[in-house]
């Protein structure tokens, strides 16, 4: 299967950690992905606040420079997926959007049809097109005994993407279960890590932060695992800040599901691109290294009193 | 057809059509159209002094054509042509042209509307010319009437008609009768026991002798037309023998194996795998539920067979099919709760204190499962705070657009009961408006407000057991914003109830079909006027009633249960109906008889006929539609009243009307 | 009813027909309820000088210059929540952004420190085509928040011992093409 890649700005440099993962991993399962020649940056969060149609300007060159023959984009970052998909789908909902975009990237002798590529985030394409099934068969290094909290943030499933519940989101909970981790289901997965508001409101900002890895740690989490630089940066960089804020001691460890993917396939530490993170993984990854028996499954506990009522049934539930 | 004299008369119907029609222009311009012998305009055409205008020129100046250009035919069709009968005309030699809700009503433009305007007027000139006169068919009514759906509507229709001394078939798919009303506790904003009131209609109905109750059965086909309709009714077998069973409840009492009653207990109790869904249950026979039977499973186990002391339990028993005759039919079928799990952030099946309207209905029903005690999903824990979530799945774009009705009304009602039940419990009432329109209805909602309820003005965004703040500890936290206030707000509650939309049953667009009826978008079935017909349906002899039309409180649905019994009873002592003569007609002659209409007719209402070999409409059942005279190959096949010739002349009448240019001469070829 | 449910404006040329036009799709906003799904969903709503809800009230009544000067669009953080929920589909998120946009042009924010970062940041991507990160967080806090700079200090600190701050920024090759389809596409827009 052969993609276009757009790793956009973060991976670059302060992400690093999370391209290299990611690449290691996408050889392992037999992705090809073609990075976008002289691709530029999404513009964040920021530039759709100073100027409209520069902003979709922006966004649709890196759409134009894909080579006619791949029809899909991965993409791993939630902010850059965001901005790439909705670039899209709004020429396609508004003409006189797409034209005046058409306008300006001839001004640059380039051109994008609404619809050419499709924008897919790198979680999408390894649960959708891969599939769980082909990544269990894939495992060397079952993850057994480490507690992942699954961490969705915001863009990867807002505004509605098509391929997971907005305010629900189940993809990476049943990717980690087929690396062999026990996931942890907890209530805040898809919440707001914050994030440009570091920038502009750090009391916003830390509180946003604090909400996420509290919960996390409430429901003991070994590591959150994301898919987004953006998140990972709030909640691993400023998580020494928070705990001075605020007087906690949170000690959670922010992977890219990349890197967890990497360890379960038998990648080497370095290819998981380990090392770079701010709070350490070491404490949480000696876990997997010492094979530590599965985990007693605390939902089959039986009804303590014979009065209690029946819990309605959930369509998704993990048998 | 030459020498025909035309009356065109033009409607202001107020302001509606004159609004923005210049209707004088039109009257002056058909004036000079070819065969109009006068041509009027009047304020209100339908009146009884409009009426008199078209009869008063009928009979003076010898019209043989009368075309009314005003609102749609479905509103004053046949007004203009009883006043044609009147006058001695044929009625079919009349035309209507809709200049209000094809023209008026949608245009911003004056001048365009009002060529608009002339162009239909000429249409319907052009039509009317080509009419022939027609006589309408006469159709007995057999007096037995078909209603499904045993719920509080159905039941009075049921009743309404049976007292009348006609027979009624009530079918059910339950294994009881009695619907959603049986499942309350107290009904608003009176109080009412809901079992004390309906349960006796339900024993009345299960026990009338005009009525045949067919429970635990659905309908599977229906054939005919208003009168005389043939209906096919599956009876889902039951296993039990109900000649021999006398509903004592041993074999329940003995049955080993315990499921979540999804049905009537609304998940939140237990019943065996053969039950009755309630003690009052009508008819009282218990049945087996097929698919949670440990013998049906596994082969042995039959403990109901061994302990019931009339050995009514029947193993073997096999669905039945059973066949009916009636002249018309009622549709009560209801509505379904909206599932609340498709609004992931409101908790439901994630938050164990999260609970449904219904489930709440049972817990607070001295006969449910906690036996009218409020307590926790513990089964034990009182709570000290509740939040009732109005608007789950109602007002909402993302899942139903419409308001639901009731849900404002019985989420004051739970309030109140928690305050009676639990004296010193908070309550918080989340609501965006409230909706109270009915009698006694706002000052149920003073009450509430005396009684200390908190009302948070504001829809609910989420709910949630993370726990951000002191305080929040093992509670369950609904975030909100305050709209009267203007800030967000957190309230750690011990249990929630989310009012769902109600909304049309899953299979509602199937029962619409089936009956030869129209369902809205969101699938309710649609009235015949929303206002002036609001039981009757666009098919002669189905009526609706109750929710399955939209969301209603118990009152309305018991109106309207009576009122689609009075129209049936209406056509029952009527005896005979006419029938529209809009009907298709095969020339025999030039019949090849390949039967390609046979199959197409959605009515069945073809027949191939061996000999002479061609096909031939039945008139009773021909509804008209058309489908026929398009397939017929050899084109033999004519509408009645939708004939070639009518159809191309009415095409012509709107392009003659462009520009006063002549006829285009591919349409002049056409109609030759 | 008649005018707006064929998309014509009631009142062309209010603050509020501005704000509709400005945003794809923005039509939907005549639509508001009032229910709060907005205010209620925001995580960032505690801190909010308004709730979305209530500059919506705010826009129908056309207080131009409370909105543009509340702190309101600058918290919004992107998360789409009050998009996702909201039972009349209104793009909030989208609105928030023409908001920024408007008090940034007529120069009506108060709150200094959020436009600036925008600008700070997209003068860098103009320049370069890439954002890079320790420029312009220095940039950024030493124009704008000097006593920022400490705390400031030890994240970037962390961030370039392991390597994760770029010191230098990193530039796409074809900057003059992209230079060319910016400066087109501001041309079409201050045509608008």
């Amino acid at each position: 299967m052969r993609y276009a890649y757009y790793p956009g700005c973060s991976l670059e440099r302060s992400a690093a950690s999370y391209h290299t993962s990611a690449m290691k991993v996408a050889d392992r399962l037999g992705l090809v992905f073609q990075e976008v020649d002289d691709w530029n940056c999404c513009g964040a969060t920021e530039y759709f606040a100073i100027n409209l149609l520069p902003a979709y300007a922006l966004v649709a060159r890196n759409l134009a420079l894909v080579p006619g023959d791949l029809a899909q984009m991965a993409v791993p970052c939630s902010a850059c997926y965001v901005n790439l998909k909705k670039t899209d789908k709004y020429m396609g909902k508004y003409p006189q959007l797409a034209q005046r975009v058409g306008q300006s990237l001839a001004a640059g002798q380039l051109g994008y049809r609404p619809g050419g590529v499709q924008v897919r985030h790198l979680l999408d394409i390894i649960v959708n097109d891969v599939g769980c099934d082909a990544i269990t068969k894939g495992v060397v290094k079952p993850l057994t005994g480490l507690r992942v909290a699954p961490y969705y943030g915001c863009l990867i499933v807002r505004p509605e993407n098509g391929f997971d519940n907005p305010e629900y989101p189940t993809s990476m909970d049943r990717l980690l279960r087929a690396l062999g981790a026990k996931v942890v289901d907890y209530p805040l997965k898809a919440q707001c890590c914050g994030g440009h508001m570091t920038q502009i409101s750090e009391k916003v900002a830390y509180e946003l932060i604090r909400r996420l890895l509290h919960n996390a740690a409430e429901y003991d989490a070994d590591v959150i695992a994301c898919v987004c630089p953006m998140c990972q940066l709030n909640l691993d960089a400023y998580q020494g800040n928070v705990n001075r804020h605020f007087g906690t001691d949170y000690r959670i460890p922010i992977l890219y599901f990349t890197q967890l993917m990497a360890l379960a396939l038998g990648l080497s530490a370095a290819d998981a691109g380990l090392g770079s993170e701010i709070v350490s993984a070491q404490p949480a990854l000696a876990k997997i290294a010492v094979e530590v028996p599965q985990e007693e499954d605390k939902k089959a506990r039986k009804r303590a009193d014979k009065r209690a009522l029946p819990m309605p049934t959930m369509p998704d539930e993990e048998a | 057809m030459m020498g025909e004299k035309i009356g065109v008369y033009v409607c202001h119907c107020g302001s509606n059509i004159a609004g923005k029609v210049d209707v004088e222009e039109v009257a002056r311009w058909a004036a000079d159209l070819t065969n109009v012998e006068v041509s009027r305009h009047y304020e209100f055409m339908c009146s009884s002094l409009g009426q008199e205008l078209v009869e008063n020129d009928i009979q003076e100046k010898g019209l043989t054509r009368v075309v009314v250009a005003a609102c749609s035919p479905h509103m004053h069709e046949r007004t203009f042509r009883g006043a044609c009968a009147r006058a001695g005309l044929n009625p079919y030699l009349f035309e209507m042209a809709n200049v209000r809700e094809h023209d008026s009503w949608i245009h911003d433009e004056p001048v365009q509307a009002t060529n608009k305007a002339k162009a239909l007027v000429s249409a319907a000139v052009h039509r009317v010319t080509y009419h022939e006169p027609l006589e309408p068919m006469q159709a007995k009514i057999n007096p037995a009437t078909l209603v499904v759906g045993g719920g509080v509507a159905g039941i009075q229709a049921a009743l309404e008609i049976a007292e009348a001394g006609y027979p009624v078939y009530l079918v059910e798919r339950e294994p009881s009768i009695g619907g959603h009303m049986a499942q309350l506790d107290k009904t608003f904003p009176t109080l009412d026991c809901s079992a004390c009131i309906l349960t006796p209609k339900m024993f009345d109905a299960g026990n009338h002798p005009n009525i045949t109750l067919l429970s635990y059965s659905e309908v599977e086909g229906v054939d005919g037309y208003v009168g005389n309709f043939t209906v096919t009714i599956r009876k889902k077998a039951r296993f039990v023998n109900e000649e021999l069973c006398t509903g004592c409840g041993i074999c329940t009492e003995k049955c080993p194996k315990r499921v979540i009653d999804g049905v009537f207990e609304a998940g939140l109790g237990y019943r065996k795998a053969i039950y009755r869904p309630f003690p009052q249950a009508v008819p009282k026979y218990p049945v087996i539920d097929a698919e949670s039977c440990i013998y049906f499973e596994r082969g042995k186990c039959k403990a109901c067979q061994m302990f019931c002391p009339t050995e009514a339990i029947d193993f073997e028993q096999e669905d039945g099919i059973v066949t009916v005759e009636v002249g018309n039919v009622i549709l009560a079928t209801g509505y379904d709760l909206f599932d609340t799990r498709k609004i992931p952030q409101y908790g439901y099946g994630r938050l164990a204190n999260v609970f449904t309207s219904l489930e709440f209905e049972r817990m607070v029903n001295a006969a449910g499962p906690t036996a009218g005690s409020i307590v926790l999903r513990d089964g034990v824990t009182t709570p000290g705070s509740v939040a009732i979530v109005h608007c789950v799945g109602s007002r909402d774009k993302n899942y139903h657009e419409y308001c639901s009705k009731i849900c404002c009304m019985y989420s004051l009602k739970f309030a109140h009961l928690v305050h009676e039940r639990l004296p010193g419990t908070e309550v918080y009432n989340f609501y965006i408006d409230m909706r109270t329109p009915g009698k006694g209805y706002e000052e149920f909602y003073h009450r509430l407000l005396e009684e200390g309820t908190h009302f948070i003005r504001g829809r609910v965004a989420e709910i949630t057991d993370a726990v951000r703040r002191p305080g929040e500890e093992g509670k369950i936290i609904v975030q909100a914003e305050d709209t009267l206030m203007g800030a967000q707000r957190r309230i750690p509650v011990d249990m929630v109830i989310l009012s769902p939309a109600i909304q049309a049953r899953h299979d509602a667009s199937h029962v619409a079909h089936l009956f030869g009826i129209s369902c809205s978008h969101d699938n309710w079935l649609i009235e015949k006027h929303p206002k002036l017909d609001p039981v009757a349906t666009m098919t002669d002899g189905i009526f609706i009633a109750g929710c399955v039309q939209g969301p209603k409180d118990i009152p309305d649905s018991v109106a309207q249960g009576a009122a689609a019994a009075a129209r049936v009873l209406g056509l029952i002592t009527q005896g005979e109906v006419e029938l529209e003569p809009v009907r298709a007609i095969i020339d025999e002659e030039r019949c090849s008889g390949c039967r390609i209409c046979n199959n197409m007719c959605p009515y069945h209402a073809i027949d191939f006929i061996e000999d002479p070999g061609v096909s031939r409409v039945n008139p009773a059942l021909c509804k008209g539609c058309g489908t026929c005279v398009a397939a017929c190959p050899s084109g033999v096949v004519t509408g009645a009243h939708f004939s070639n010739e009518q159809i191309m002349a009415e095409i012509e009448g709107i392009l003659v009307s462009l520009d006063g240019k002549e006829p285009i001469p591919e349409v002049e070829a056409l109609t030759a | 009813m008649m005018a707006s449910g064929n998309g014509q404006p009631s009142s062309p040329g209010t603050f509020f027909e501005e704000v509709i036009a400005k945003t794809p799709g923005g039509e939907a906003l005549r639509l508001c309820l009032q229910c709060g799904t907005c205010g209620g969903s925001c995580p960032s709503g505690e801190d909010m000088d308004y709730t979305p809800r209530h500059i919506f009230a705010m826009l129908a009544a056309n207080m131009k210059d409370k909105v543009l000067r509340s702190n309101t669009p600058w918290y919004c953080v992107s998360c789409y929540y009050c998009t996702e929920r909201c039972p009349q589909e209104i793009p909030i998120t989208d609105i928030m952004y023409t908001l920024k946009r408007m008090a940034i042009a007529q120069g009506l924010y108060e709150d200094a420190d959020a436009p600036d970062w925008s600008q700070t940041f997209i003068g860098m991507v103009e320049q370069f085509g890439r954002s890079y990160e320790l420029g312009l967080a220095t940039r950024y806090h030493l124009t704008h928040r000097p006593l920022g700079k400490i705390r400031l200090g030890t994240f970037a600190l962390d961030m370039l011992r392991r390597d994760r701050l770029a010191l230098t920024p990193s530039s796409i090759r074809n900057t003059s093409q992209l230079r060319a389809i910016l400066d087109k596409a501001k041309e079409l827009e201050g045509a608008q």
